[in-house]
C-alpha cells in the first residue's frame, strides 16, 4: 500500500478554489467558441487542480523546464478546463483565452503542444496518450531525469486498443515513473460507456496487466489529493501506478449531471448565469 | 538435438543479417552514431533480426526498447521520447508502419515536427510472397502526403548509411524507405548525399529516368543498355521523394524527349506522382511515363520474379523505355 501523502486545509482549499476557476473558465472559453464540451471539462477540473496545484513539480512562466513533470490530455476534449490553469502558471498570456478558437488562435477544441506552451503533448484522437507517456517516462529514465509522467485517460478511451498496447508495454518496461488517471465519468458520446463498449472490470483489468490500481472519488478534493500525492511521491513502487477516479459528468451544474447530452453543446446567457451560480454554490 | 552441424547453406533468423549487408550497415551505422555521442534510442516492434537493430542492442543496450508486437504503441512513444532530447529511430516493415501507423505518425510525430526517423524496412514487393499485407506499394504515396515529414528511399546500404548520417542532425522527421539490404551496390565507391538533391547519374537528350530506392540499380542497367543501341539515356536518382529535387527534375525535363519514373511502389501518387505534379505545375514538359506497380495488389511470388513480372528488372525497364520511345 503506497503511503499516503499529507495534504493540508490550505492544500484543499487551493485546489478547490482552481478546481472552480477551470469550472468559471470553461463556462467562458466555451460561450466564446459557441461549442464546447462541458461535462467532459467538469468530470475533471478536481482531478486537473490537484494535479497542477498539489502534485506536480512545476516552475511559474517556465513551460519547458526539462525536469518538470509532464501532464498529458488524453481525453484531449476538455482542454479548455486545462487552459485556465495554464494561465494560472504564467505559461501563455491571459489574453489568449480571450480568443478562443477564434481564427489563429493556438488554443483549440483539443490541446496543441505546437501551438500552446504548456500544453506537453497535442491530443484529440484518442488512444495515444499513454504511448506517448510511456515514451516520456522511458526518454526521463535514459536521459537520467526524475520527473513524472501523468497521463488523463477518458473512461471511453479505454475502448482504444492502443491504450492496453501501452498498458502492457509499460508495466514491461517497469515504468514507474508513469501515472494514468482514468477519469470514470461513466459516459462517452453515444451513451453509457458499459452500454456504448464496457469496460468492466477496469480496475482488475489494469491489475491483470500489471499496474499498481487505486480507486477514488474524483471530486472528494482531499482523498483525491492524498492519493495522488502518494502515489507521485512512491519512491519504493516498481511499476507503472493507475488512478481510476469516479467522477460524474457534467459535476456542479445539475442540469448537466442529469442530461447526457451536455457533452457536447453551448449554452443560452440566460442558462450560462444559472450553471455559473450552480458552480459557485450561490444557486 | 544439439551438437547438430548444418550445412553452410542453412539459416535462421539469427543469421539472415548475414545475407542483407544494407540492414547490417544500418544498424553498424546507428552504433557508430551512438558511439558519436547522439541520443539515439533505437525502438523495434519484434522484428530486431529482420532489420538488424540486435547489433545495436548489444552494443547499447540502454538505447534500444523493444516494444513487442505493438507498432501503434511504438509509434507513439517515439513520439514521446522526442519530446524529451532523444532521438529515436523506429523500425519495422513498411507495411505497418506506413499503413497501420499512418495516423500516429500524422499527428504524433509529422505534425509537432519531432526529430523521429521511422524506418520502413521491407518495402514494395521485396516479401513477395508473404502476401499482401506485407507489400507495401503505398508508402510513399501515404508518407509523402503528410506535411512536414521529409520522405527518402536510398538506392543500397552506403546510400542508406550515408542518409542516415547525413540527416543526423535534421531537426524534423524523416521516413526512410528500404528493401531487405540485399539490394545490388550503386554506391560501392561512396555517394555524396544531400536531403532533397537527386542525384544525377547521367545526362540523356532521348529520354531521362528517374529512379528510386531499389529501382536505382537497374535502371542505371538498363540506361547501359540502351545508351549501347546508340541513344542518349539519362538516369536520376531521386532518394528524396519529399521534398523533391524539381530544379533536377525540371533540369532532366529540358533536356529529354520522353521521361519516365521507375519505382516499386503504385504508380499512384509515389515517385511518378511527385515528378507529374513538378511537370504538370511548370507546364511544357514532355510526356511522363509512370512505370511501377499498376493501381493493383501485387501478385505473390519471390522478389526477383515479381521484379521481372512488373518489368521492375533491367530487362523490363529497357522494354519499358523501348515502348516508351516508339510512342
Amino acid at each position: 500500500m503506497t503511503a499516503a501523502g499529507a495534504v493540508t486545509a490550505a492544500d484543499v482549499e487551493l485546489v478547490t478554489e482552481k478546481a472552480l476557476l477551470s469550472r468559471e473558465e470553461t463556462i467562458r472559453l466555451i460561450q466564446i467558441a459557441k461549442v464546447g464540451h462541458f461535462a467532459s471539462a467538469f468530470s475533471c477540473a478536481e482531478i486537473l487542480a490537484a494535479l497542477y496545484y498539489g502534485v506536480m513539480r512545476l516552475r511559474r512562466g517556465e513551460p519547458d523546464w526539462p525536469d518538470r513533470d509532464r501532464f498529458l490530455f488524453g481525453k484531449g476534449h476538455a482542454a479548455a478546463a486545462l487552459y485556465p490553469l495554464l494561465v494560472d502558471w504564467g505559461f501563455f498570456d491571459r489574453a489568449i483565452l480571450d480568443e478562443y478558437t477564434r481564427v489563429g488562435n493556438p488554443l483549440g477544441d483539443h490541446p496543441d503542444m505546437s501551438r500552446v506552451p504548456g500544453i506537453d503533448f497535442s491530443s484529440g484522437s484518442l488512444g495515444h496518450a499513454l504511448s506517448a507517456g510511456l515514451g516520456m517516462a522511458l526518454g526521463g529514465r535514459i536521459g537520467g531525469r526524475d520527473f513524472r509522467v501523468f497521463v488523463l485517460l477518458g473512461d471511453g478511451e479505454l475502448n482504444e486498443g492502443q491504450v492496453w498496447e501501452a498498458a502492457m508495454g509499460a508495466s514491461h518496461h517497469r515504468a514507474r515513473n508513469l501515472i494514468a488517471i482514468v477519469d470514470r465519468n461513466e459516459y462517452s458520446l453515444d451513451g453509457k460507456v458499459d452500454d456504448v463498449l464496457g469496460i468492466e472490470p477496469v480496475a482488475d483489468k489494469f491489475a491483470a496487466f500489471g499496474w499498481e490500481v487505486h480507486e477514488v472519488d474524483g471530486h472528494d478534493v482531499p482523498a483525491l489529493l492524498c492519493l495522488l500525492r502518494g502515489v507521485a511521491n512512491d519512491a519504493a513502487r516498481a511499476r507503472p501506478a493507475v488512478v481510476i477516479a469516479r467522477t460524474v459528468k457534467g459535476k456542479g451544474v445539475s442540469f448537466m449531471e442529469s442530461e447526457l447530452g451536455w457533452h457536447l453543446g453551448y449554452l443560452a446567457p440566460e442558462d450560462e448565469a444559472v450553471a455559473l451560480a450552480e458552480i459557485r454554490g450561490t444557486a | 538435438m544439439t551438437g547438430v552441424e548444418l550445412h553452410e547453406g542453412s539459416w535462421h533468423l539469427h543469421t539472415v543479417l548475414d545475407k542483407s549487408p544494407g540492414l547490417r550497415l544500418l544498424a553498424d551505422t546507428l552504433v557508430e552514431l551512438v558511439d558519436e555521442g547522439h541520443p539515439i534510442v533505437a525502438c523495434t516492434a519484434d522484428l530486431k533480426y529482420s532489420n538488424g537493430l540486435f547489433r545495436l542492442q548489444e552494443q547499447h543496450p540502454g538505447r534500444f526498447i523493444q516494444f513487442g508486437i505493438s507498432e501503434q504503441n511504438m509509434v507513439s512513444a517515439a513520439a514521446g521520447l522526442a519530446t524529451t532530447g532523444q532521438l529515436p529511430y523506429v523500425a519495422t516493415f513498411a507495411s505497418f508502419l506506413a499503413l497501420l501507423c499512418c495516423e500516429q505518425i500524422r499527428t504524433d510525430i509529422a505534425y509537432p515536427g519531432l526529430p523521429v526517423r521511422l524506418i520502413g524496412h521491407h518495402a514494395g514487393i521485396t516479401l513477395g510472397f508473404y502476401g499482401t499485407s506485407h507489400h507495401a506499394t503505398e508508402d510513399l504515396a501515404i508518407m509523402r502526403s503528410l506535411a512536414g515529414l521529409a520522405v527518402v528511399a536510398p538506392a543500397d546500404g552506403p546510400a542508406l548509411a550515408a542518409a542516415i548520417r547525413a540527416t543526423v542532425d535534421h531537426p524534423g522527421p524523416i521516413y526512410f524507405r528500404i528493401g531487405r539490404g540485399r539490394d545490388p551496390e550503386v554506391y560501392a565507391g561512396g555517394i555524396d548525399f544531400e536531403l532533397g538533391k537527386a542525384i544525377v547519374h547521367q545526362e540523356g537528350t532521348d529520354l531521362t529516368i528517374f529512379a528510386t530506392g531499389s529501382t536505382v540499380h537497374p535502371s542505371l542497367e538498363a540506361a547501359a543498355r540502351l545508351r549501347a543501341t546508340g541513344l542518349s539515356v539519362g538516369v536520376l536518382d531521386v532518394h528524396t521523394v519529399k521534398p523533391l529535387d524539381a530544379d533536377a527534375v525540371l533540369a532532366a525535363a529540358a533536356r529529354s524527349a520522353r521521361l519516365m519514373t521507375v519505382e516499386e511502389h503504385s504508380v499512384v501518387g509515389g515517385l511518378g506522382g511527385a515528378v507529374a505534379e513538378v511537370l504538370a505545375t511548370a507546364g511544357g514538359s514532355p510526356p511522363l511515363h509512370r512505370h511501377g506497380i499498376r493501381d493493383e495488389y501485387a501478385l505473390i511470388g519471390p522478389p526477383i520474379h515479381l521484379y521481372r513480372h512488373y518489368r521492375l528488372d533491367a530487362d523490363g525497364i529497357v522494354a519499358e523505355a523501348e515502348s516508351v520511345l516508339a510512342r
